[in-house]
């Protein structure tokens, strides 16, 4: 067996032969080319090919590496090469079993760092995991090369300052890469860098008859930066035998080509999400090509995504212990987004969609790359219930509403990190995590106070006096807040995404888009159940204020029911409505860095914990420290009716007010979907059905019962595999810290008796 | 519309969403309040007496389904009436029932049968499937169970079948009370001589309502009953199927 892609190479020009299409041979346009060439599959999983004794040794030869990853935190470090797209040699799994080559360094796990975006971030991790920082490099950057982190911190102002320490406005990318930039790498496959290159050039020209303005100028340095990248990108690329200045001849070379691409993506930047777009439907026109033309067959097309999957798996970034125990272990968000339907009204399910989500049986289950079905009920029952069967299996899958996606994002949509949909190289955002509205609710209450410590945070106000919260006067004040809020929240993402365009540009990640580009500006809102259910606690039942001996209002005693978020309960529902619809409405406001269109997502990634752990008493009777809910999600045991009822709730959200995406994540025991096992996975696509058509966006499915996790807890070294899905993505259970494997052990399990 | 009908109150105790447990698909549960037998295994105590149930009239029932009818019709489901006993009142039951299929929802009913002559024939043209409680086919176990007669049960079983009513059988197994092996295939060729049986499920007992119980300060009879392993589960499923039905 070979390592080197080029198989067969075709003579000049017949890369392109038998596919149709005349606009995405004139322009760079990969979704035309899909429509043009695609084979929708509308049949069932029996064709699928299990491993082969290749891919069972190469993936064993790399997850053999994990025990030593897991008890160490790292396996290995380059502390003195800043990675760039060319920094570091070639590096393989197995040179001879391998199909599809190419690592971040030189050799599987090994991690490389990247000041760019901060470099304390960088020497803390190091040290963190027994490294010392490289003198060299600590000399570069910190005399000569300026950082983004840097950047940021001489802009931002003392407002700022102060919410980002309180945490009412956290997990700002000032430190770290924003990620949630998709390349739309099947460009390279198609194209060739040459061609791409040509192509970045003739979009620098067209700007030399503007005015040099400050975004002229701007543009050009970054279009010429994008075109070094994919020469970069080339270069890399023949260190590996790869001739990719030509578009890919075959389906091994499109596999390769396209996995070139996001190498150089993840070796340049460490962005907190590095996902992979839409990529499956793509490869499935090279993969039928060939086995139309017979030089492939079904095991052998497998073995292709096996391998890729392989390396989508191992991607591995240097970062804090902080960082990871935020975010639950290591993510990647290495977002591979499948199905959907066309604006034709073809499905855009082939069979690669189902091979990509065969290596969850291929390989075993794990959370990378985090594979996310775009659903519709329109799509073919056999690939309904393929995925079905697999959530199930697995708990590896999320799914979101292609029907709420198509009309605004089109078909070529795709998903970075959790729920944040974007046309693929059409459409970027500038990720802007989220503000804490539980936290700014107590705020409300006390004048602008943080009720941990007592400090004047948000700019002075009355706080409310009252031994009773009243409701109308509560929500004046938490209106005023929010306005307060918002205001500083925007301010500060304009500055940190001006330093990261400034500082830690993605040349390589931006080379792989249309210029110009659609910006987002994605904020974020954590707690909404928690902020809902307190609103619904002050309208609907009575609460005592408990205030300290300075006045500050500490903790709150609630008198009688409260209708709580999460049953379908329009009385409290319309409160959680309202305060989305609110904040857009207030964010909308503040002028964006590149006129970016703005957006919120309703996700908390687990961060629920840490949101959490920093708020004090909320009037809802939740506990000082309790974790919030993640996401969407109705507050954990409150939601009482069911997983239909707990949907429909979080269903009412409108996504035109929260286009960044809406989370709900539920746990289901088998029992919960059916007593035949068999008759579980036609139940669990009537529910995504119905959910979906209910207005839906997104859902994590876990099928899992209470006792596993508790037990996996107990004895994790009998789970290195046991993946659920948290906010957005799935984690290794055995990796969470033990406080959030106890938030998501504290969860509703919707059940049967 | 009926407005008497729809002012009819009934006494629920709760409601709940489900999937795959309650008839097929993603169902609205009604929990109706009381119960005329007093099984040992009952997994639902609290639901025993009418008067501890709150008085709904049809219409607030309604409303709540309503809310759900799309989203259960698109999972395949509908609305099951269950307990309790739902047929210890009957008119409420039934103008549920009614209301449910002018509405275009499939219904299910889950009763022991024990009062299955209360339920009239209108009641029945409005149930799409029934889900037939038999607790025991061994007339003195039955007794000892459930403090009620086999009899009605098997009246009602009988009169279903002669209406066309599609049913699905719930056997609890119950280790040293329900896993006689006799009695077992007395009931199976009981049934093997019905024509509309779909399914029998074999529900292995389990004790999640034990702290039901507690609560309500009243002893759990069974609670050191083990529940059945997956051998016996197997052989009494097997049972079934040896009389021709289609077994789980």
């Amino acid at each position: 067996m070979t390592t080197v892609a080029p198989t067969g190479v075709a003579a000049p020009g017949a890369e392109w032969r038998g596919f149709a299409g005349e606009r995405w041979r004139a322009h760079v346009d990969a979704r035309d080319f899909i429509q043009a060439n695609y084979t929708p599959y509308e049949g069932d999983a029996a064709f699928l090919a299990g491993p082969t004794h290749r891919t069972r040794a190469v993936w064993e030869k790399v997850s053999g590496l994990f025990p030593e990853e897991r008890r160490k935190g790292v396996l290995d470090v380059d502390t003195a090469t800043p990675s760039t797209i060319t920094s570091h040699a070639s590096g393989y799994i197995d040179r001879d079993l391998e199909l599809v080559v190419g690592l971040q360094t030189d050799a599987p796990l090994k991690r490389a760092i990247m000041p760019n975006g901060g470099l304390r971030m960088v020497e803390n991790s190091l040290r963190a995991y027994g490294y010392r920082p490289d003198p060299f490099v600590t000399r570069v950057f910190g005399n000569y090369r300026k950082t983004h982190n840097d950047g940021v911190f001489d802009a931002y102002t003392p407002a700022m300052r102060a919410a980002r320490k309180a945490g009412i406005i956290t997990g700002l990318p000032d430190a770290y890469g924003r990620g949630r930039i998709i390349g739309d790498y099947r460009r390279v496959a198609l194209y060739g860098t040459d061609r791409l290159i040509a192509a970045k050039r003739a979009e620098h020209a067209l700007l030399d008859a503007r005015p040099s303005a400050e975004d002229v100028i701007r543009d050009r340095e970054e279009l010429a930066e994008q075109a070094r990248a994919l020469e970069e990108l080339t270069r890399m690329a023949a260190s590996y035998g790869c001739d990719i200045t030509r578009p890919a001849a075959t389906a091994h070379e499109a596999v390769q080509w396209l996995y070139l691409g996001y190498l150089a993506a993840v070796k340049e930047q460490n962005g907190a999400a590095m996902s992979l777009g839409r990529t499956s439907t793509f490869l499935d026109v090279y993969l039928q090509r060939d086995l139309d033309e017979g030089t492939l067959d079904e095991s052998r097309a497998q073995e292709l995504i096996d391998d890729f999957v392989i390396k989508l798996r191992i991607v591995r970034f240097l970062r804090t212990p902080e960082y990871d125990a935020l975010f639950s272990g290591d993510p990647t968000w290495v977002t591979e987004s499948i199905g959907g339907i066309g604006a034709d009204d073809r499905p855009l399910v082939t069979r690669t969609s189902f091979r990509f989500l065969q290596t969850l049986y291929n390989l075993g289950p794990a959370p990378e790359p985090n594979l996310t079905v775009l659903w519709s009920p329109r799509l073919p029952s056999g690939f309904k219930e393929f995925c079905a069967r697999v959530s199930i299996d697995t708990s590896a899958v999320q799914y979101e509403s292609d029907e709420l996606m198509r009309p605004l994002t089109g078909d070529d949509t795709a998903i970075a990190c959790c729920v944040s949909a974007m046309a693929v190289g059409r459409q970027m955002q500038f990720f802007g995590a989220r503000v804490n509205l539980a936290k700014a609710l107590l705020y409300a209450i006390n004048g602008g106070r943080d009720e941990m410590t007592g400090e004047q945070v948000a700019p002075e106000a009355p706080a409310l006096s009252g031994e009773y919260l009243e409701y109308e006067e509560l929500s004046a004040a938490y209106d005023r807040m929010l306005d307060w809020l918002a205001q500083t929240y925007v301010d500060a993402l304009n500055v940190i995404h001006y330093m990261h365009d400034k500082y830690a540009y993605e040349r390589v990640e931006m080379a792989l888009h249309d210029h110009p580009v659609h910006r987002f500006m994605a904020c974020g809102i954590a707690g909404l159940s928690v902020a809902a259910d307190s609103l619904s606690a002050v309208k609907y039942a009575r609460v005592r204020v408990v205030r300290d001996g300075a006045g500050l209002a500490v903790d709150y005693e609630t008198e009688g029911e409260y209708p709580a978020f999460g049953n379908n309960d329009d009385r409290v529902d319309a409160l959680a409505v309202g305060l989305v619809e609110s904040f857009m409405a207030k964010v909308r406001k503040h002028p964006s860095y590149r006129n970016a269109e703005h957006t919120q997502s309703v996700l908390t990634i687990t961060s629920n914990v840490v949101y959490g752990k920093h708020t004090g008493n909320t009037p809802d009777g939740r506990r000082a420290g309790q974790p919030f809910a993640p996401g969407a999600n109705p507050m954990n045991g409150r939601d009482r009716h069911g997983v239909a009822a707990s949907a429909l709730s979080v269903a009412k959200i409108p996504y035109e007010q929260a286009r960044d995406g809406i989370s709900l994540t539920t746990s289901i025991t088998p029992e919960g979907l059916g007593h035949r096992p068999e008759e579980r996975s036609g139940n669990l696509v009537g529910l995504l059905d119905a959910y979906m058509s209910s207005g839906g966006f997104h859902m994590n499915v876990n099928v899992l019962e209470r006792a596993t996790l508790e037990d996996a807890m107990d004895h994790p070294e009998n789970y290195p595999d046991l993946t659920i899905r948290v906010s957005g993505y799935a984690v290794n259970f055995v990796r969470l810290t033990r406080e959030q494997q106890l938030d998501v052990i504290s969860r509703t399990f919707h059940g049967a008796l | 519309m009926n407005t008497t009908t729809g002012q009819l109150t009934g006494r629920v105790h709760s409601w709940d969403l489900s999937t795959g447990v309650d008839g097929p698909g993603t169902r609205f549960v009604l929990f109706v309040s009381g119960c005329p037998l007093r099984c040992l295994y009952c997994a639902n105590p609290d639901t025993w007496h009418m008067r501890d149930g709150r008085p709904v009239a049809v219409d607030e029932v309604m409303a709540e389904i309503d809310k759900y009818r799309p989203f259960v019709t698109t999972a395949g489901g509908g609305v099951t009436l269950t307990g309790g006993e739902p047929l210890l009142q009957p008119a409420f039951t039934g103008s549920v029932l009614r209301r449910c299929k002018e509405a275009g929802l499939h219904t299910a009913l889950d009763t022991s049968g024990f009062l299955g002559a209360r339920a009239d024939d209108a009641l029945l043209a409005d149930t799409d499937l029934v889900l037939l409680d038999i607790k025991s086919f061994d007339v003195a176990t039955y007794r000892k169970l459930t403090g009620g007669e086999l009899a009605p049960t098997l009246r009602f079983a009988t009169r279903l079948d002669r209406l066309g009513i599609p049913v699905w059988i719930r056997y609890v197994l119950v280790p040293g009370w329900t896993d006689d092996a006799v009695a077992v295939d007395g009931l199976g060729a009981f049934l093997a001589g019905l024509h509309h049986i779909d399914r029998v499920d074999v529900l292995p007992f389990h004790k999640l309502g034990t702290h039901k119980y507690d609560a309500l300060g009243i002893p759990f009879p069974l609670r050191d009953t083990p529940g059945p392993g997956p051998e016996l589960t197997a052989r009494v499923r097997a049972q079934f199927r040896a009389h021709g039905l289609r077994a789980f």
